[in-house]
């Protein structure tokens, strides 16, 4: 790598979803990465930030994974009461397994025989990110924005979930400050499993509402 | 019983419009993505605008926008936005920057210069 | 007509500070309408909707004006609020029964009455 001889920061190996990371060093320039080296670097001068700051930013929330939003919905389906103070306040839940909030309103919102919930942001993007880490492109483009509190069974049914007729599907736009987490069903024939073994089942997906756990 | 009229009704509110399939596609984000996700952070955290002016700003910015530029490419035209407005640097500081960098060489790596 | 949806109030209190919330869980409240310019986090597809209170969310400062960095106070209410889709789409929905929310600032509510 060129830069060897400063203290650089760099991806390591592959990134959390297996992917190698984007070679981005070797690409052109364009005009807004130029924007954000030309940003980032007086906010640095300016005494606003550090690089320093900047990096332990970008390790902090490559830290925050679907691991830890499943780390929680496998605590939930095996401690009652656990679960009933998650769904009174999931930032402080959160908390209690060590996992740090920082600003996020949690709500959690519970998948029951009766009642399927599925989450999206209309008006951008809005995310639980400081638990699950960044969304998915699709759940930022038009067509999930658009589509998802009008036509939530067709959405579901592209992500290949086919719900129940009686079941009521529940779409929650996030709107202002609050940002939800869907605590799936816990699937039958589960029964004794241990924490990691449940949280395996736990996808990302899941816990936006688009898919359900499948047993392994 | 609904309303037709949409007269005011900005492109970025979008619940119930027509759309197409949903394009399933993820990417990984690059290192300089995760960059402007960390600015954000940190110049919210220092007080300097908050979440709601990053949205201000991408709404402001027009559908065209939402169609020709990538999600990372709208945060940072959207946080510089909100910087200057902040008086956090100037544009004549940034233009000054911004050819700087772009002397530095053609690639990303080259034009990031220590980085760090 | 209005179809209102079925709502159990939380059995927890709001995790976030309110004083003076003028809405309860089951308040029958109308979405109001407004064509204005500016930052808001009303959806349009709500708008001149009538649903239930879920629950009271907290108190929050107003992002209309948080926006353009200011304070944004004083903090008002912000509601969940639940509508069928039969409310919203009319004979367009899907499945009549089932639901959204959304959270809405107080400013943006009125009461209803339930019908």
């Amino acid at each position: 790598m060129p830069h060897d001889h400063h203290d650089h920061f760099h991806h390591e190996g592959m990134s959390p979803s297996g992917h190698p990371f984007q070679p981005d060093n070797d690409h052109p320039l364009t005009y807004w990465q130029r924007m954000e080296i030309a940003v980032r670097e007086l906010l640095v001068e300016k005494g606003i930030t550090t690089a320093a700051a900047i990096n332990a930013q970008i390790e902090k929330m490559d830290a925050r994974t679907p691991a830890l939003g499943a780390a929680v919905v496998a605590r939930a389906w095996g401690d009652p009461a656990f679960k009933a103070r998650l769904l009174a306040d999931g930032s402080a839940a959160m908390e209690e397994m060590g996992i740090d909030p920082d600003g996020l309103k949690l709500v959690v919102v519970e998948n029951t025989d009766e009642v399927h919930n599925v989450v999206v942001c209309t008006l951008c993007s809005c995310y639980p990110r400081n638990l699950l880490g960044l969304p998915p492109d699709w759940y930022k483009t038009r067509a999930y924005r658009s589509r998802t509190v009008r036509e939530p069974r067709a959405v579901l049914g592209e992500f290949g979930l086919e719900l129940a007729e009686d079941v009521r599907v529940q779409v929650h736009d996030s709107t202002a400050d609050m940002r939800y987490l869907v605590l799936p069903r816990r699937p039958d024939g589960t029964e004794g499993w241990d924490a990691e073994a449940l949280a395996a089942i736990v996808t990302r997906d899941c816990m936006i509402g688009v898919a359900v756990p499948q047993m392994p | 019983m609904s309303d037709t009229t949409e007269q005011g009704r900005r492109w970025h509110d979008m619940g119930g419009k027509d759309a197409g399939e949903i394009a399933r596609g993820e990417h990984d984000f690059a290192l300089w993505e995760k960059r402007v996700d960390a600015l954000l952070h940190i110049a919210v955290a220092k007080g300097y605008f908050t979440v709601d002016g990053l949205r201000r700003a991408l709404e402001d910015m027009g559908e065209d926008a939402f169609e020709t530029m990538t999600y990372y490419e709208r945060w940072i035209a959207s946080i510089t936005q909100n910087m200057v407005e902040a008086g956090a640097f100037t544009i004549e500081e940034l233009n000054a920057r911004m050819d700087e960098v772009a002397a530095r060489g053609p690639t990303y790596g080259e034009a990031q210069g220590a980085g760090e | 007509m209005t179809v209102l949806p079925e709502v159990t109030s939380p059995p927890f209190p709001p995790p976030y500070p309110t004083r003076g919330a003028r809405f309860a869980p089951g308040d029958t409240v109308r979405v109001r309408r407004g064509a204005a310019p500016g930052h808001m986090r009303t959806p349009w597809f709500l708008r001149g909707r009538t649903g239930r209170v879920e629950r009271i969310c907290g108190d929050f400062a107003n992002p209309e004006e948080l926006a353009y960095r200011r304070d944004g106070d004083p903090a008002r209410a912000v509601y969940r609020v639940r509508f069928t889709m039969a409310e919203v789409w009319g004979e367009a929905a899907e499945r009549a029964q089932d639901t959204i929310d959304a959270e809405i600032f107080e400013h943006w509510l009125e009461a209803a009455d339930a019908p």
